[in-house]
């Protein structure tokens, strides 16, 4: 562990007897793009802050590049952070921004000429460099922000919630340039973030926090469908949790009393729940003499019907159990027919059980 | 018009610029007046400006006579430029002192913050004149300090603390500190710290951090602070009248002098006009240039 290019080990901190982060490890690999995700006080930034070297750990150790940085002075560190708020200088133009850590690192004026002008072209900033920040976009500060962390070169960059203050649409252009301009420039970055979307769309891997703990790490494919505990299972994206007992004689075969049926898995474990994700379920409209008797099938109301153009959802009462369906809508078809208090049969397949 | 006067927000902007015109414009155009009239004996001490003799003539009685005559005598240039240099010392030294106070209280707990904001307004709500007279009374050749000093065995004589320019300077970096403070405060209050946190992780230490992003960000307030410290310690007269001595005359006492001993109002008030036009000037050609730096910002 570490080998690795970014290693936490066993990183401790506490405020006003809070603790903040409670014996945390971490290893992260060179040019990843890795995502700290959870909800606000899980203690995502302070680790943040503790790499970046705001905050000292109470205990534990952070090694960069197999270099020991726990006790190196936040100046020092190779690393740049790039802060929700962008917190860029309202007194230095756009150019002298960027410039900033340049002329603290005390380089030659030719050098911080060529480095700070071949930046603005990478992040086509040209024509701004003499505008003051207030009089830029929310979109162009967030790359001044980005500039002025590049243009030192970091081993790591650190980015705190950076799409958090752009609107909605700029936010997913932004999301791509970034992933592309991390591919390009090969630095690692750890983004924070509580928008779990945006940590699945950006991420090769992230780490689900919650009070204090990492919970999981794995690629966003791992943490969607086999998620460790119920808590990330609803965390990232929708999940229909499913009370279940072992059933006494069939192997893989379980029982729910809420939905009064078998349900087969494609795993035989020992478990009290599973989870079944929306889009795995289908649904048909149902026809009333038709009985239905098998496992991983039932019998439901419609409750509510959401169309949200490339697919729809569907709240589906069955039994004493309510439960989500998304419908992809590829064809203009049946299931547009769908409507409130329609009786349908649901259905899907064994792999679409996880046992939790 | 008379709708107008009903509606209760024309009340609301007209008081202030009311109050501005009966207690700052016309008193002071009552002064420029007596500036130029000329001084006699009797009650007041000078000849209207426009008088009608017995046979129905006008008579217009202006002088520039007393402008002339203060420009001609060294002794009002010096005690102008005393002034001038007790108000750039004393506001200097306030600087010193408040600025890592009000940065101090500008970056403590809000709780903390409101308790120790209060500690620096509670002077105020003693009588100016009383503490000025409370160093009087700690200076003095028995006083408290020079008690302490003996007893502590620095020195065997008390030394002679008041009546100098430096017991006025410190009775003016007292008086004024809180001037300094609180509009220094008002900035350093609404400063982001990220923007510390921002420059350390670009490699700035601290001291780099506070000379390139803390201290211009605060400009405006040590501006308006140095200002609200420095323009009424040049007119000041209550200090060095009971904290100072015979080696330096200010301008202030000058012109009570002038007025309440010499009785001559006209070379009092002319003397008052000067001092306003020297402090205004530099301060509007100051700040015309600072809100065009403003707003071109390199």
């Amino acid at each position: 562990m570490k080998d690795s290019f970014l290693y936490i080990e066993n990183v401790s901190k506490s405020f006003d007897d809070v603790k903040a982060l409670d014996n945390v490890s971490l290893a992260i690999n060179k040019s990843e793009l890795f995502s700290l995700l959870g909800s606000s006080g899980c203690g995502k930034s302070t680790l943040l802050r503790i790499i970046a070297g705001f905050e000292k750990p109470d205990s534990g150790k952070i090694f960069l590049d197999g270099e020991d940085i726990t006790d190196l002075p936040a100046y020092k560190r190779p690393l740049n952070i790039m802060f929700q708020s962008y917190a860029l200088f309202p007194h230095l133009n756009v150019s002298n921004n960027i410039a900033f850590g340049l002329k603290e690192d005390r380089l030659d004026k030719k050098e911080i000429e060529n480095r700070t002008s071949e930046i603005i072209n990478l992040l086509e900033l040209n024509g701004l460099e003499k505008r003051k920040i207030d009089e830029i976009s929310g979109g162009q500060q967030q790359r001044v922000a980005l500039a002025r962390c590049l243009v030192k070169k970091p081993k790591l960059l650190l980015l705190d919630e950076p799409l958090a203050a752009l609107d909605k649409k700029l936010r997913i252009q932004t999301q791509f340039e970034l992933v592309n301009l991390q591919y390009k420039l090969g630095i690692t970055f750890i983004i924070v973030t509580h928008d779990q979307e945006e940590a699945m769309s950006l991420s090769d891997r992230m780490a689900i926090m919650q009070e204090g703990s990492i919970l999981q790490i794995g690629n966003p494919v791992e943490v969607y469908e086999k998620p460790n505990n119920e808590y990330i299972a609803k965390f990232i994206g929708t999940a229909n949790i499913i009370n279940i007992q072992k059933h006494q004689t069939k192997n893989n075969f379980f029982l729910s009393s809420e939905l009064g049926i078998e349900i087969e898995s494609s795993e035989n474990k020992l478990s009290s729940k599973c989870l079944i994700r929306p889009e795995k379920i289908n649904i048909t409209k149902s026809t009333m003499d038709k009985k239905i008797n098998q496992e991983n099938s039932c019998k439901g109301i419609v409750k509510e019907v959401a169309y949200l153009g490339s697919y729809t959802k569907y709240l589906i009462q069955s039994k004493s159990y309510q439960f989500y369906v998304f419908q992809t809508n590829n064809f203009i078809s049946e299931n547009l027919n769908i409507k409130w208090d329609d009786v349908v049969d649901c259905s899907w397949n064994k792999e679409a059980i996880f046992l939790l | 018009m008379l709708s107008k006067l009903k509606n209760y927000k024309f009340w609301f902007v007209f008081t202030p610029y009311f109050w501005l015109v009966a207690f700052f414009f016309i008193p002071l155009a009552i002064i420029l007046k007596i500036s130029f009239s000329v001084s006699e004996w009797g009650m007041p001490p000078y000849k209207d400006i426009l008088e009608i003799n017995n046979s129905g003539d006008f008579i217009l009685n202006i002088t520039s006579g007393n402008y002339a005559f203060i420009f001609s005598d060294f002794f009002y240039l010096k005690s102008y430029l005393n002034s001038l240099s007790l108000a750039f010392t004393s506001t200097l030294i306030c600087l010193i002192i408040g600025y890592p106070i009000a940065f101090y209280v500008a970056k403590s707990k809000p709780k903390i913050r409101n308790l120790l904001l209060i500690l620096l307004i509670i002077p105020f709500w003693t009588s100016f004149l009383l503490r000025v007279y409370a160093w009087k009374v700690l200076l003095q050749g028995n006083g408290i300090l020079n008690l302490m000093l003996i007893k502590l065995g620095f020195i065997s004589e008390p030394l002679s603390l008041l009546y100098n320019h430096y017991a006025v300077i410190l009775g003016v970096v007292y008086t004024y500190l809180p001037f300094m403070i609180l509009p220094l405060y008002g900035y350093l209050v609404k400063f982001d710290l990220r923007l510390i946190d921002a420059a350390n992780d670009l490699g700035s230490r601290k001291i780099n951090t506070f000379f390139k992003v803390i201290l211009p960000l605060s400009l405006p307030g040590i501006i308006a602070g140095c200002m609200l410290v420095f323009i009424p310690v040049v007119g000041e007269f209550v200090i060095p009248e009971l904290l100072g001595g015979s080696d330096k005359l200010y301008f202030g006492k000058i012109i009570w002098d002038e007025f309440f001993v010499n009785r001559d109002w006209p070379v009092a008030s002319a003397l008052a006009m000067s001092g306003i036009l020297f402090l205004i000037v530099p301060i509007v050609i100051f700040q015309m240039s600072y809100s065009k730096y403003n707003f071109k910002n390199e």
